[in-house]
């Protein structure tokens, strides 16, 4: 363990808030809610080379964002984990920016493999891509985030019906259960019943994270999913997270899913992290 | 008269799964994906002899879209196989997304496109695709004509770094272009020299124009019949340096009329070279159970069509 890695939540939160008011768009709740996991994810869990980034990523993990709305998280961390300087994080959403709305290879952004923000697309992508693994015998491991709404599109099924009955086992795909979603809970829009044992219907090994949104607990379930890898079965993750967790007034509701903090707001929210490795220039 | 011969009518969809086969002998990074239509594909050759480089998605499209742009990141050239309907309109979005957007090197190779699928009816008979493909930026989109073209673009399509829609048909049709003759993408050629009207077509109906321009010869009418078997990007050099000759255009596609070659032919002329012109294509309706010959016939796409056609124009 790096001794910055538990001062990175805090100052990725800080990067995702400052990126969102400075332009009054963009996707702070989830981001937020899966910060611990990306910090995990990136600093401690993925063998791979920031730079000079590969795109075909052979001998690395690959990690692919289903749910691209959460851009702010993945650049703030692709960028502290030195696939891009920090000081680029200030283009986001602006004009002739490579950091786009949502992620993208088009503007040939380091750290991302795939464009993903049409929901439900990134499970088939993944596993084409594990596939491709294995057909090179390249023995590291794909990973996947997805939002609990998101499964509610149906490639997701068809994706997980693949993966689970052609034994896609170097795969871990962590579900952001949130149970939150733009028009409300997800109870409230579209009930999800119970995701885990969806995916073991499907074919999948499960596991949960219980404490999503403490970073300990979540490098010990990426372990735990790590070691269940190789076994046959793919590997799902369900990691039960909090949308908007590290500002108090944020936490736990679908209210911040695509709303920017004004001035007020920012300013507030910014005296709950405290600025452990520097902000980005404005 | 024109002097191409069919040398035995074979099915487009057979020259794809030869194509498919010599390049999974020679390119070992060519992998092949199908949603449970193998054999309508014609791509169980390959998936025999290479059954660690094929992908039984079942019947899910949009997965094996996206599975596709994944086998993509590590180097791989993936072709995928399914009806032309189920290449496209099902699965916008993915293709969108995933492949065009993303930049990924996916071939998606679509068979039983148009009304000559025949029997199946509306359902199955897309008249879109080539409308939908083209508008993708960056995408290629290429409609041979015969089973030789047809496996010498597939060849042809591994070695173009991007993604590429290549559309080919169910019925056996006339194999009339030259058996070993290379595939050049974005490259119309020049079938008759004629210098009356030109004739533009793509497809199954590339036969049908070589047969009108035959009746038109024997009216006194010398017609240029050009098969644009890529669609975009658009040999605008090879259709003005006829059409400076004719002065006269038809296109002949077994499309809509809105979005297919017609349209990228029109666009082309209006900028360059304002002509008189009349499309033979399906004209804003669906298709219908029946033979191939039948369809084309009642759809207006047959050689009389395209003689009738031709005299129009030239009356303007």
């Amino acid at each position: 363990m790096t001794p910055q890695l538990h001062d990175l939540p805090s100052q990725v939160r800080r990067d995702i808030l400052r990126m969102v008011h400075a332009v009054q768009s963009g996707h702070p709740g989830g981001s937020m809610g899966c910060t611990e996991f990306f910090v995990a994810l990136y600093f401690d869990i993925l063998r791979h080379t920031p730079a000079p980034f590969n795109m075909d990523g052979q001998g690395e993990d690959l990690f692919f964002l289903s749910n691209g709305h959460i851009s702010p998280v993945f650049y703030s961390v692709l960028a502290r984990s030195g696939y891009f300087s920090v000081e680029e994080l200030n283009t986001f959403r602006k004009l002739d920016s490579r950091l786009q709305g949502h992620p993208t290879t088009h503007e040939g952004l380091p750290g991302v493999r795939i464009a993903s923000g049409s929901l439900g697309q990134g499970l088939s992508v993944a596993v084409g891509a594990a596939q491709a693994k294995k057909l090179a015998g390249d023995d590291r491991l794909v990973f996947t985030l997805h939002g609990d709404g998101e499964l509610q599109e149906g490639q997701i099924w068809e994706a997980a019906l693949y993966a689970g009955a052609k034994n896609v086992d170097n795969l871990i795909s962590t579900i952001d259960a949130n149970g939150q979603q733009i028009d409300g809970s997800t109870d409230e829009v579209m009930p999800m019943g119970d995701i885990g044992s969806k995916f073991a219907a499907f074919g999948w090994e499960v596991m949960h994270i219980q404490q999503g949104n403490d970073l300990d607990a979540v490098r010990n379930g990426l372990r735990d999913a790590i070691a269940k890898t190789g076994k046959g079965k793919p590997v799902c993750v369900v990691m039960h997270t909090s949308m908007g967790h590290g500002v108090d007034f944020m936490a736990g509701t679908h209210k911040w899913h695509g709303i920017a903090p004004s001035d007020e707001q920012l300013e507030a929210a910014l005296a709950q992290l405290p600025e452990t490795l520097g902000d980005y220039p404005a | 008269m024109h002097s191409y011969t069919d040398s035995g009518s074979k099915d487009t969809r057979s020259g794809f799964g030869a194509g498919l086969l010599e390049l999974g002998r020679s390119n070992p990074n060519v992998v092949a994906l199908c949603a449970d239509l193998t054999g309508s594909l014609k791509m169980d050759a390959f998936a025999a002899e290479f059954p660690e480089r094929f992908f039984q998605t079942g019947i899910a499209e949009a997965h094996m879209i996206g599975m596709a742009a994944g086998l993509t990141i590590g180097g791989k050239i993936p072709f995928t196989g399914t009806f032309a309907n189920f290449s496209t309109g099902r699965v916008y979005d993915q293709i969108r997304q995933s492949v065009a957007y993303s930049g990924k090197n996916v071939k998606i190779c679509a068979s039983h496109a148009g009304l000559t699928l025949g029997e199946d009816g509306a359902t199955h008979q897309i008249l879109e695709d080539i409308g939908l493909m083209k508008m993708l930026p960056g995408m290629t989109v290429i409609s041979p004509c015969d089973f030789n073209q047809t496996k010498a673009a597939t060849i042809a399509i591994a070695e173009h770094d991007g993604p590429v829609y290549l559309r080919f048909g169910r019925p056996k049709v006339p194999n009339f272009t030259p058996a070993d003759r290379p595939f050049v993408i974005g490259k119309a050629d020049v079938l008759t020299e004629g210098s009356d009207v030109t004739i533009c077509a793509n497809g199954h109906l590339v036969w049908e124009a070589l047969e009108a321009a035959n009746a038109l010869e024997a009216k006194g009418i010398k017609a240029e019949v050009i098969n644009f078997a890529t669609i975009k990007p658009l040999d605008v050099d090879t259709l003005l340096a006829s059409v400076g000759k004719t002065g006269r255009v038809v296109t002949a596609e077994e499309h809509q009329r809105h979005g297919g070659l017609g349209d990228s032919i029109a666009q082309a002329l209006a900028m360059h070279r304002p002509t008189p012109m009349e499309m033979v294509a399906v004209n804003d309706s669906f298709g219908e159970s029946g033979t191939p010959a039948q369809l084309l016939t009642k759809y207006g796409l047959d050689a009389a069509n395209i003689v009738a056609a031709a005299e129009r124009v030239l009356q303007r």
